[in-house]
């Protein structure tokens, strides 16, 4: 507070100018696109919006992007729990090198993500006939490209980092005294995770999971490389992209409706992720 | 040593379990899938690959791709650095809302991005038409793919800096107040040095994510081989839809890309250890 | 006066930090401002700098009001309580970097900080970062960074709070004798009256942002003028209820005194020294009996109420139960935060000094 009140007394030119600047920039960026994403949503009225947010391939978008936005959640929050575990609670070999295989997806393009579960599960991969193997075996007709389970697993993927990005740090910092004290007093294994650890990562967690959930249902390049089928595959950004690329002012309009969708379950996430951070902070 | 210190921490259990999990999840989802392009473009002769990934299209896609990238990291560095500089040393109203804001392009999927940005910086939009009047075409341009990967980078800077400006201590700036240096000259000698490291981690994950974007760039930037605004994920995407489908060409550039994405955070990670080593000579 | 502050108020929200502070420091003198914390020592020393501004009253730094003149300008060294050195720089670095403020030309920067990194015993360290340092090799060069460019006040907050205990006591004595080396008029502020003491040629205590007292280390020892004084400065016991002690008859019954160690003397029954003072004394029991690592500090119950005093290590043995006589030479007694010392009306014209 002290400082913050000491600036603004000695506010002159310079302190003006970075918070014109600064408040510029922001809204130019980040303000005007929401902005312009309502207005072209409602350009033609509500009837058009409303037609747009209930057509039929929307709808069977929205269930493919939650079902793979639940899935992404499931899968990382059980692979970020045991990974994060895995590399705050005991020391090994190579350890540095997994942590840093865990990030790659975090820094490579989503197209690349696509196009390598392409070639490890297409026709023409080398886990093709091994699929096809399966699905005989099984009396199943599972494909992991071109279908629901291909944009399941794509999501996964450029999400895969996400929780245990957040987990880590945190379970770094609580290190393992409190844990081994409970094994010393004959704890077992889960209980120790569940009422030791759990109480002081869950605001994290929960951080993680929002983090992971936003980036899932805004996927596009490694979804749009996997998923070919509108209607049936199709996420909603890559209806909204099929909308918008079929260039009548009406279907743009009926794409920038669907966006208008996501923007308000982005600012959602971002205000319940404000909260949880506080909350979080709050507590630590 | 490290023996005793093993022990010690095996106290816990789980360690094989999870190191099982661990390892096969990452394997299967990660690590298999990214070999397999490693293994498809290793089908192709040497002289194939250079052929592939040499024609004028791929190597302008990379020029455009990595040029444009850096352009956005330099100015998100300014401006990252500006906005945090604000959201953690001035007061104003609405700070806390901008502080939640700064994430938008987090949670904003890329497609909304990518057709919201193209239609308010096209010759119709409203900031489009703006800078029409200047001269500058942005839609359809390098400039759009600029806009779009400046877009999508500031969060990183942003929140790469806001922890370290907030640890600064005060009395680094009285100090150097004291000894008579001017607010600039005291950002400049005191300041700077000290954010160098953050401000370097915020520029590689912006650099990273711009060299790879997809959807928010490739509505802006028109993709026009002819005007060289086709980045290189868009290229690579080409070649995957039906009609002209080419792994192996596909493969052969995501591995370059594969390789220049881990050679710029690799870099990256060597600057920030030689300039935390500064500390200690 | 070199140093003055006329009236000086400051406030920050609800916290009064400093209310009509007026003091004067003459040319050359190191001076403590002492207080615990929170009382607003630190505040008026940052006023002074330039840190912070006053909201009203007059700052006078040789003859000149400085109230306007930027911190920077006001050509005072400061060295700070955690030091904030300029971590990316090395030792030669941050001590020319007041010097090329300046833009002075490099030779004499280069000269200057030779003889500066001299004074303060840093040679062979030049290159050295912050980081590489110890402790008191820290404050040696926050030291010479003040130094630099020739400041005529140097200002130094709590400059031994960072540093173990061990090297403390060390670092005291440079501190002084380097100051006195230098020549240079000095404020330094401290919550620790032992380094008061130990350091300053005058010490100011501060209170709730208000000046309790001024003086020599020795003046305020042996006249404390407020109650809170006469409790800072030494260790003492306060008695709530004072009464029974011969001597003291002309205080009120039931008055609030404050007893030092030293004002309490106790022998056995049986000693040859005190003879003389044997009529003058009381009955007292030791209750408690503590090393104090070189001598042994004593609880005595006395006329029922408990009292300290110090036993050298060379006299005769004592044990918990024990019967002494005790004496009180003197106390301080206290009248609406006032401090007066009170003696013995039983020992006027004995030679008590003499003992």
């Amino acid at each position: 507070m002290d400082t913050k009140q000491q600036n603004a007394r000695r506010r002159g030119f310079i302190p003006g100018l970075l918070l014109t600047s600064g408040i510029l920039f922001f809204f130019i960026m980040l303000v005007f696109p929401l902005g312009e994403v309502i207005y072209r949503s409602l350009k033609d009225g509500f009837a058009v919006y409303a037609s747009a947010v209930t057509a039929k391939n929307t709808l069977s978008a929205l269930k493919v992007t939650l079902i793979a936005m639940v899935s992404a959640v499931l899968v990382n929050t059980f692979f970020g729990l045991c990974a994060s575990w895995l590399l705050t609670k005991f020391e090994f070999r190579g350890k540095q090198v997994l942590s840093a295989l865990i990030d790659i997806p975090f820094s490579i393009s989503p197209v690349i993500a696509g196009l390598a579960y392409i070639m490890t599960f297409g026709r023409m991969g080398w886990a093709a006939p091994f699929i096809d193997w399966l699905n005989e075996l099984l009396g199943t007709d599972i494909s992991f490209v071109f279908s629901v389970p291909g944009v399941v697993l794509a999501t996964v993927f450029v999400t895969f980092p996400f929780v245990s990005r957040e987990l880590i740090p945190v379970m770094q910092a609580q290190g393992s005294s409190e844990e081994e004290a409970a094994v010393m007093m004959g704890a077992k294994g889960f209980t120790v995770f569940r009422r030791v650890t759990f109480p002081h990562i869950r605001w994290a967690l929960l951080y993680g999971v929002i983090l992971c959930a936003a980036r899932a249902f805004g996927e596009f390049g490694a979804v749009y490389a996997v998923s070919k089928a509108r209607g049936k595959t199709f996420t909603l950004p890559l209806e909204i992209d099929a909308l918008y690329m079929a260039g009548s002012a009406e279907s743009i309009t009926h794409a920038f409706a669907v966006s208008s969708l996501l923007v308000l379950l982005s600012i959602v996430i971002l205000i319940v992720k404000q909260i949880v951070e506080y909350r979080g902070k709050r507590e630590a | 040593m490290t023996g005793k210190k093993q022990q010690g921490k095996r106290v816990l259990p789980g360690f094989g379990l999870t190191m099982g999990i661990t390892v096969a999840m990452l394997s299967l989802l990660v690590l298999i899938p990214l070999a397999s392009i490693l293994a498809y473009s290793f089908r192709l002769s040497f002289d194939e690959f250079w052929e592939l990934i040499s024609r004028p299209n791929v190597r302008q896609a990379f020029l455009t791709s990595t040029g444009c990238a850096f352009l956005a990291a330099l100015i998100n560095c300014v401006f990252g650095l500006n906005l945090a500089w604000i959201l953690v040393r001035y007061d104003f109203p609405g700070r806390r809302l901008m502080d939640a804001m700064i994430e938008l392009p987090f949670a904003l999927p890329t497609s909304v991005a990518g057709i919201t940005l193209s239609r308010m910086y096209s010759d119709q939009g409203v900031l489009g038409q703006l800078l029409q009047k200047i001269g500058v075409k942005a839609s359809y341009s390098k400039v759009g793919i600029v806009i779009a990967m400046v877009f999508i980078g500031i969060p990183f800077v942003v929140r790469a800096l806001q922890p370290v400006l907030e640890k600064l201590p005060k009395s680094l700036e009285e100090a150097s107040e004291m000894l008579g240096a001017s607010r600039i000259y005291t950002f400049r000698r005191v300041i700077l040095p000290e954010l160098m490291p953050a401000l370097l981690t915020g520029f590689g994950l912006a650099l990273a994510r711009g060299i790879g974007e997809y959807g928010s760039v490739i509505y802006i930037s028109g993709n026009s081989e002819k005007a060289g605004t086709q980045v290189v994920s868009y290229v690579i995407m080409q070649k995957l839809n039906s009609g002209s489908v080419d792994y192996e060409g596909a493969a052969a550039i995501a591995l370059v890309l594969l390789v220049v994405s881990f050679l710029l955070l690799f870099l990256v990670s060597v600057v920030q250890i030689a300039a935390g080593r500064r500390t200690k000579g | 006066m070199y140093v003055e502050m006329k009236h000086i108020n400051k406030n920050f929200e609800d916290y009064e930090a400093a209310k009509d502070i007026n003091f004067g420091i003459e040319k050359g003198k190191l001076v403590a401002l002492l207080g615990p914390s929170g009382s607003g020592k630190t505040t008026i020393l940052r006023m002074i700098a330039g840190l912070e501004t006053q909201d009203s009253g007059d700052l006078v730094i040789e003859g000149k009001v400085v109230n306007d003149i930027p911190a920077g300008k006001r050509g005072i060294g400061f060295v700070f309580q955690n030091y904030a050195l300029f971590r990316y720089m090395t030792v030669q670095q941050n001590i020319a970097f007041g010097l090329e403020v300046l833009k002075r030309p490099k030779q004499e920067i280069a000269a200057r900080v030779e003889e500066l990194i001299r004074l303060v015993g840093l040679e062979g360290m030049e290159k050295r970062y912050p980081d590489q340092l110890s402790g008191g090799q820290r404050q040696r060069v926050a030291f010479a960074r003040a130094l630099a460019p020739n400041p005529q006040l140097l200002l130094l907050d709590e400059p031994f709070a960072a540093i173990d205990a061990k090297v403390r006591k060390e670092l005291r004595a440079w501190l002084k004798q380097m100051i006195a080396k230098v020549g240079i008029t000095s404020i330094f502020v401290t919550h620790d009256q032992d380094e008061a003491v130990e350091v300053a040629d005058e010490i100011i205590i501060i209170n709730e942002g208000r000046i309790e007292q001024m003086g020599t280390p020795i003046e305020i020892y042996k006249r404390p003028r407020t109650s809170f004084v006469s409790q800072f400065i030494g260790t003492s016991v306060v008695l709530d209820h004072f009464g029974g002690f011969g001597g003291f008859e002309g205080l009120k019954e039931g008055c609030q005194v404050i007893i030092r160690p030293e004002f309490v003397e106790c022998f056995k029954s049986d000693n040859q020294k005190f003879k003389s003072l044997m009529p003058f004394s009381e009955e007292g029991e030791i209750t408690g009996i503590a090393f104090r690592g070189s001598y042994l500090e004593l609880t005595l119950l006395v006329n029922g109420v408990y009292l300290t005093a110090n036993r050298s290590l060379e006299r005769r043995p004592v044990a918990v139960g024990e019967h002494m006589r005790v004496l009180l030479y003197r106390v301080y007694l206290l009248e609406e935060g006032d401090a007066h010392l009170y003696k013995n009306k039983l020992l006027a014209g004995v030679d008590v000094e003499g003992l």
